[in-house]
């Protein structure tokens, strides 16, 4: 029988079915039921070896919440969240620039956003050559005249976390500004020439007309950084193995998981790390209001 | 007072050029140096200043690093790896934004909730619970539990897919069915080849999203027969600790592919960032 002597209502549900099957199999196989499992493990003392779920309630949070060598880690990760705040400012204004009257604005953008591809270990090997204990940087710095803020950038737990953040600036901000720029390009032109005839100028427009229009972009871009700052894991795993004066909550999870083995606490601790998330995430929508007015 | 405003234009360009220039060389200072130290022998590494380019090109080091660090299996299993989850990735998330985009049915809700809630919670964050997953469908240290994880865990395709579909007028629709044909025949011959603008951004962003993932083959392809790229590379360090001519060629083997797929596809890879971050 061809297919299409089956009515339009049959082959619906047919074709509804048979099109979700297996990516939503795969979707509560690898997201939906680990998430869940997740949650079952918090309560535990589970080990990851031995398949016993010890139930020890809401132990494993109050472990978090008064272990400062699991809580107070936050401190480290806030050195990205400062870090990507700075991203924000220096892509927005790059952004900018790329998007006023410039020459070779395609060739400035293609070499400007080349951080965010390249692979993340090769980008950790680049930055740990140059912070050597006395390396590039020192040199550099020497060179014009700043010798005097040279410094071991990797070994000085004081300064560990700043140095990192910077790499995560490097790898990211080329996102952040594409980002930006696209929003730039969708602003209507006739707004800026209605301005400039009332006789605005650079400073003005982009007070008052660049910058409101750009208020959600803003706040995505924020999102991400919040989120992106509080999840930070490859850079202080590759550059340092996750040292304790290096190490972020994310890659303190997993220490506790998968070097510890106590797979019930850093259940847990992914928990706290999701819902922390989830209320930044819903702070921002009620901020911005539906969310979804953007570009 | 107009020479005032034209000399403060013209200092605005200054400034605008200089800043963007040294952003230029923030971002190719890192390349420049790993690139010439990696073509420094053992002897110039030593006693050459890390400013300093040699003055004899010494490509013997990217022969080494790529034995040394058996980089070449790493490409095999990467692009492996690459090819059937981005595959997988397009066949699958072209079905899932058709059903969902042009069909109403009772469930729709819950399973948009669903992906939407897979987009909240950051894979890493669940590798714990990932992890006696894998284990337990026996897929632990095989090439098939990376691609089964990214078939499972990468979902913003389905985003980008939804918002292509919904552009697509549904009138195409409607006359194919006049026409006769059936649901499935308008997915494939209609819909599917309108997708390809986006097909071609989502494979490209999924590649490099793959290639340069590092903490799922880290922890589910612990053999080292089977290193990926990011992999493979972290496992360099160990053998070749300080030595930086190597360590910094082994990086550039492994940093240069996407940078080349970049510089051809770029077109691509800003619709798409722009299309995954803002999502309706």
């Amino acid at each position: 029988m061809r297919i299409t002597k089956i009515g339009y209502k049959t082959q619906r549900i047919i074709l509804i079915s048979a099109f979700l099957l297996v990516p939503l199999a795969l979707l509560t196989t690898f997201s939906l039921y680990p998430a869940l499992k997740l949650l079952f493990y918090s309560f535990t003392s589970f080990n990851g070896l031995t398949n016993v779920y010890p139930w020890v309630g809401i132990h494993n949070y109050i472990e978090i919440f008064s272990n400062p060598s699991l809580f107070g880690v936050f401190l480290h990760n806030l050195s990205y969240f400062i870090g990507g705040l700075v991203q924000n400012v220096l892509a927005l204004l790059l952004a900018l620039f790329l998007n006023s009257k410039i020459r070779f604005r395609n060739g400035f953008r293609a070499i400007l956003f080349v951080p965010y591809i390249l692979n993340s270990v090769a980008i950790v090997y680049m930055f740990q050559y140059l912070y050597q204990d006395p390396g590039v940087l020192d040199m550099v710095l020497k060179f014009v005249g700043l010798g005097g803020l040279q410094a071991d950038w990797i070994g000085n737990d004081k300064l560990v976390n700043w140095s990192l953040a910077f790499v995560s600036l490097w790898e990211f901000l080329p996102f952040t500004m594409v980002i930006y720029l696209a929003a730039l390009q969708s602003l209507p032109r006739d707004m800026y020439e209605s301005a400039v005839l009332d006789g605005a100028g650079a400073w003005q427009t982009f007070r008052f007309i660049t910058l409101p229009n750009l208020r959600s972009i803003i706040q995505i871009n924020l999102l991400l950084t919040v989120s992106g700052a509080l999840e930070s894991f490859n850079i202080p795993f590759i550059m340092t193995n996750a040292a304790p004066g290096a190490a972020t909550f994310l890659t303190q999870t997993m220490n506790v998981a998968f070097v510890f083995d106590n797979y019930g606490l850093a259940s847990a601790m992914a928990v706290v790390l999701v819902v922390i998330v989830v209320i930044v995430i819903s702070v921002q929508r009620k901020l911005i209001g539906q969310g979804d007015d953007v570009v | 007072m107009k020479t005032r405003v034209r000399s403060a234009d013209f200092l605005g360009v200054v400034v605008k050029y200089m800043v963007l220039f040294i952003a230029v060389f923030v971002v190719l200072f890192p390349l420049y140096i790993s690139a010439i130290n990696s073509l420094k022998s053992n002897s110039a590494i030593n006693n050459l200043s890390p400013l300093q380019a040699p003055s004899h090109l010494d490509w013997h080091n990217y022969v080494t690093a790529w034995v040394g660090g058996d980089l070449g299996s790493a490409f095999f299993n990467t692009f492996f790896i690459i090819i059937l989850a981005v595959l997988g990735n397009v066949i699958l998330g072209t079905m899932v934004a058709f059903a969902l985009t042009r069909f109403d049915f009772a469930l729709k809700k819950y399973i948009m909730g669903a992906y939407l809630l897979v987009i909240f919670i950051p894979t890493m964050t669940v590798q714990v619970a990932i992890f006696g997953v894998i284990k337990d469908l026996g897929l632990f240290d095989t090439r098939f539990a990376m691609i089964l994880l990214y078939l499972g865990t990468n979902v913003v395709q389905i985003y980008i897919y939804m918002q292509f579909i919904r552009r697509i007028p549904m009138s195409l629709d409607e006359s194919a069915m006049l026409d006769g044909a059936s649901y499935f025949r308008i997915y494939r011959s209609i819909i599917f080849p309108l997708l390809a603008p986006a097909t071609a951004t989502v494979a490209i962003l999924q590649t490099i999203a793959i290639y340069n993932d590092l903490y799922s083959p880290y922890l589910y392809m612990p053999s080292s027969n089977l290193g990926v790229a990011s992999t493979a590379l972290l496992r360099f360090q160990g053998p070749y600790s300080d030595q930086w001519n190597l360590i910094m060629a082994a990086s550039l083997i492994i940093a240069i592919p996407v940078v080349v797929i970049y510089l051809i596809l770029q077109r691509y890879i800003f619709a798409g960032i722009v299309a995954g971050s803002v999502r309706e």
